[in-house]
């Protein structure tokens, strides 16, 4: 009944379709922590306005499914006439990108929430010591306050990093085919739904057992006594 | 501004609805019996536990749905001879348990294994049965430990129904694709979608808070 001959001839296009898969967390990732950092600091800011801002943000990318905001994005955008004459248009027809976009936009919500807790949670005293030793406060900011609370929320990020590696199979719902996309064509050319996803699901495990690798590796390179 | 979709939308977020609080009854029960079986004294079935709540959480809801709406299909006309029309709402009551079960396994245990063992001796030595030690001592801690992890969870869940629209199952995301077809306005719907599912997780948020509040308040004397 189960053929493994079958899996093994379905394996070289799964691993093909992980390329792709990659490809998406990575640049996911990339996006989601770069825009993490500005929500962050609009979260603890002074400002009312900006905080408002942040939080209502970080509410409706954590408020709602991630296939609502991908459609959003790849089906919705086209509504608009000036979207369409817009020199965004190219990038948002594109459905790599239009999933990088709506699942970086969704990652730095994740990202960003858990970096304003970890910046928070500084206590004070050291952002007072590096004062007193003369540092400014982009500075202190920089060599201080940053590498201590990447350091808290480096597990919470590893987190997110699988979390979004599985989040991309999303992607093969707008055409692409990263591995769930390679998985279903497949089972529509063999007619062997068992062997493609467990094909499948074995690279997923496969992925997530590297990437969780090395994060544990960073993680207890990172906790090491100065 | 629905152009008369907005009966139809509803309706759909009444169908994610029951289609989160079925695949929330049926993730729990196998929760529990994969909590069971991780705590097991018999290697066997403390592998099994641990075998599947590590596979299902490390793979994709999609392909997990994917796996059960094709594979069911399949196992369905092998056993009957003949092609079976899957039920679309009943495949992903069971993808989405499968994946629910498997977290809330990982959450049950966890909640179990915080309760300091002395609680338990002390109860046995109190002369309570093995049961009545957990059933009155040690689940009643382990459920306030578990509440804040079990409740977001479920929050999860309530957002990951809006993939099973893509085998079909006609709930609040697959209505707002026919919607946008209909009109030709798909932000509208996407839009107006995503306000219901943040009323329904603001609304699931609300009460989280408050049983974790009834939870967190000093024990009664």
């Amino acid at each position: 009944m189960f053929d493994f001959a079958l899996l093994g001839s379905v394996m070289p296009s799964l691993v093909e379709g992980a390329w792709l898969t990659l490809k998406l967390t990575a640049s996911v990732i990339l996006l989601g922590t770069a825009l993490a950092f500005p929500v962050a600091l609009c979260r603890n800011s002074r400002f009312a306005g900006l905080r408002a801002a942040a939080n209502a943000y970080v509410l409706f990318f954590r408020g709602t499914p991630s296939l609502v905001q991908l459609f959003l994005l790849y089906y919705g955008a086209g509504q608009f006439e000036a979207i369409r004459d817009s020199v965004l248009w190219p990038a948002l027809r594109d459905p790599f990108w239009c999933v990088v976009i709506a699942l970086g936009l969704n990652s730095a919500a994740y990202t960003g929430k858990t970096l304003a807790a970890a910046l928070a949670a500084i206590p004070r005293g050291t952002r007072e010591a590096a004062f007193v030793l003369g540092l400014a406060r982009p500075h202190a900011f920089w060599l201080i306050d940053l590498p201590l609370a990447a350091r808290a929320a480096l597990p919470a990020f590893g987190n997110e990093i699988i979390l979004t590696c599985k989040a991309t199979s999303l992607a093969s719902t707008v055409t692409l085919l990263e591995l769930t996309g390679t998985a279903r064509l497949l089972t529509s050319e063999t007619y062997a739904p068992y062997e493609v996803f467990l094909g499948a699901g074995l690279v997923y495990l496969a992925i997530n057992y590297l990437l969780l690798s090395g994060i544990r590796t960073l993680e207890s390179s990172l906790n090491r006594p100065h | 501004m629905l152009h008369g979709f907005g009966g139809q939308l509803l309706l759909g977020a009444l169908t994610t609805v029951q289609l989160a609080a079925a695949s929330l009854a049926l993730g729990t029960l196998l929760g529990a019996l994969g909590c069971w079986l991780q705590l097991s004294g018999h290697g066997v079935l403390r592998a099994i536990g641990n075998g599947y709540a590590a596979v299902v959480r490390g793979v994709p809801d999609l392909l997990v749905v994917f796996a059960v709406f094709f594979g069911g299909a399949l196992t369905l006309a092998s056993l009957t001879g003949r092609y079976v029309e899957i039920d679309t709402f009943v495949a992903g009551v069971v993808a989405l348990g499968l994946s629910f079960g498997a977290y809330a396994a990982e959450i049950a245990r966890g909640a179990l294994q915080s309760v300091a063992r002395t609680q338990r001796e002390a109860a046995r030595m109190l002369g309570l049965s093995r049961a009545q030690a957990l059933w009155t001592v040690v689940l009643p801690q382990a459920a306030r430990v578990a509440l804040a992890p079990f409740g977001n969870q479920s929050i999860v869940l309530l957002k990951q129904t809006s993939i099973v629209s893509i085998v079909g199952c006609d709930e609040l995301m697959r209505k707002a694709a026919e919607a946008s077809g209909a009109t030709r306005e798909p932000f509208t719907m996407y839009l107006a979608v995503a306000c219901i599912y943040l009323a329904l997780t603001g609304f699931a948020t609300l009460c989280l808070e408050w049983a974790e509040r009834r939870a967190s308040r000093p024990m009664a004397r």
